[in-house]
């Protein structure tokens, strides 16, 4: 395997989104940083500025006002990068399908790469979707 | 040709990235361990270096050359430090050309870099980034040049820093004496803000402004940045230990007066929250520098 892309598996720095969700999701991710947790340990900082960003870890339900705003992080973002949608908001829209404001999911936007379900996940989901992702990256995308 | 050996490879370039590289493992370490969390493995802060080579660079539109050459300038500067007093530590008295004013001027140029980097991005957040950079060097270099001068002084007037370290060799360190101490407290202080960790991570708030000055940066301009500034945590704290704990430099000793330096700066960057930026000002003029000013009459009257 490439030494870059094994580089990347172990370093993942993200990128956090938060594109109309309810905060719990946020929540939640801020406590895999914590001591129970402490992704740290895998390698995986959040980012301040998406242009440092691996990978966008989108939350919340994409509605009218968001979906030109995460595209545009989307494409500020250095490639190569993955998107995570995190929570069932952001996989597919959850009980705001029927809402006057959203459109689509996530993935009708952008090329999503793992979901992570769960309203909101717990952080061991979150981590078994990063241990998904690093073996997507493994694979080779 | 030997020369560049020392700048290319051992007291310089690959040596000191490798030791700062380190550095900046042991500081997230124990700033983990501080947290009662495990912490990255050793190799982290090496993969990240190599995954931000592989990153694509972005480059926004209508920035100016010195967008991508600043971070360059920054690094030159330090690999030039830390090969000066690399050779001077290994040999005291082998005159390499150059003394405390060139390695002071030289470790001022990583936040000029910086500086230059963030106005050529066009960015507004960069933009207050650099602005708060340059406030905070006015803000510091007062109490360190003060400090400073208590070495000289206290070392007959001495600015090689191979006779200083040879007159703490003889008289002790300067360290252990009144003045010593106060410029000392006042020089820790203008190392952290130096650094930019904790306390003074001013200029590049993470949270506040996003990575301020970095903000544009991606893969290979960004990874010289992070590399400078291990670089600076590295020959920063040495350059303390060669002016204030300057008795005993071999290598075990010179390890364990840095590992010690480094943990106190870590402790402090950990048990404190950043400042706003007219705080760090209006703390760097009055207590450092009174403590330094002191030092320093202290120090003409011979304590």
């Amino acid at each position: 395997m490439d030494i870059r892309k094994k580089a990347l598996t172990k370093s993942i720095w993200v990128f956090h989104v938060s594109a109309g969700s309810c905060n719990n999701c946020d929540i939640e991710i801020f406590d895999c940083f914590t001591p129970r947790f402490d992704v740290e340990r895998l390698g995986i900082q959040l980012a301040g500025s998406v242009r440092h960003a691996d990978a966008l870890l989108i939350t919340g339900v994409i509605n009218k006002k968001t979906i030109p705003i995460v595209k545009k992080i989307y494409e500020q973002a250095p490639k190569p990068c993955m998107v995570i949608a995190c929570g069932i908001c952001a996989n597919s829209q959850h009980m705001f399908r029927f809402g006057y404001n959203v459109e689509k999911p996530l993935d009708k936007i952008l090329p999503v790469d793992v979901y992570i379900p769960g309203c909101p996940p717990k952080p061991e989901a979150i981590i078994s979707g990063i241990v998904k992702l690093i073996d997507k990256l493994k694979k080779g995308k | 040709m030997k020369y560049i050996l020392y700048y290319l490879i051992f007291p310089g370039f690959l040596f000191s990235s490798i030791v700062g590289l380190l550095a900046c493992w042991v500081d997230r370490k124990v700033t983990a361990r501080l947290q009662w969390r495990v912490g990255p493995p050793w190799h982290q802060n090496f993969t990240d270096l190599v995954k931000l080579l592989g990153k694509e660079v972005i480059v926004p539109e209508s920035a100016k050359l010195t967008f991508l050459l600043s971070p360059y300038l920054g690094l030159i500067s330090v690999v030039l430090v830390c090969t000066g007093l690399g050779r001077i530590i290994i040999l005291p008295l082998d005159s390499f050309g150059v003394d405390l004013i060139v390695f002071f001027y030289l470790l001022t140029v990583p936040a000029i870099a910086l500086i230059i980097g963030a106005s050529a991005s066009r960015n507004p957040l960069a933009s207050v980034g650099a602005s708060r950079e340059a406030k905070l060097i006015l803000a510091y270099e007062l109490p360190f040049i003060l400090a400073i001068i208590v070495v000289v002084i206290k070392s007959r007037g001495a600015i090689q820093i191979g006779q200083i370290i040879q007159y703490q060799m003889i008289f002790g360190s300067n360290l252990f004496s009144i003045s010593g101490f106060l410029s000392f407290i006042a020089a820790i202080f203008c190392i952290q803000a130096k650094l930019g960790t904790g306390l003074f991570d001013i200029a590049e708030a993470d949270q506040e402004i996003m990575c301020g000055t970095l903000i544009e940066y991606s893969g290979l301009p960004l990874a010289i940045f992070k590399l400078t500034k291990a670089l600076m945590l590295y020959i920063v704290p040495l350059f303390i230990i060669v002016l204030f704990l300057g008795r005993d430099l071999s290598p075990v000793f010179l390890t364990a007066k840095y590992l010690m330096l480094l943990v106190i700066i870590i402790l402090f960057k950990n048990t404190n929250p950043r400042l706003r930026i007219d705080q760090a000002l209006r703390f760097f003029w009055r207590i450092p520098t009174l403590l330094a000013g002191a030092a320093v009459v202290l120090a003409i009257c011979g304590l």
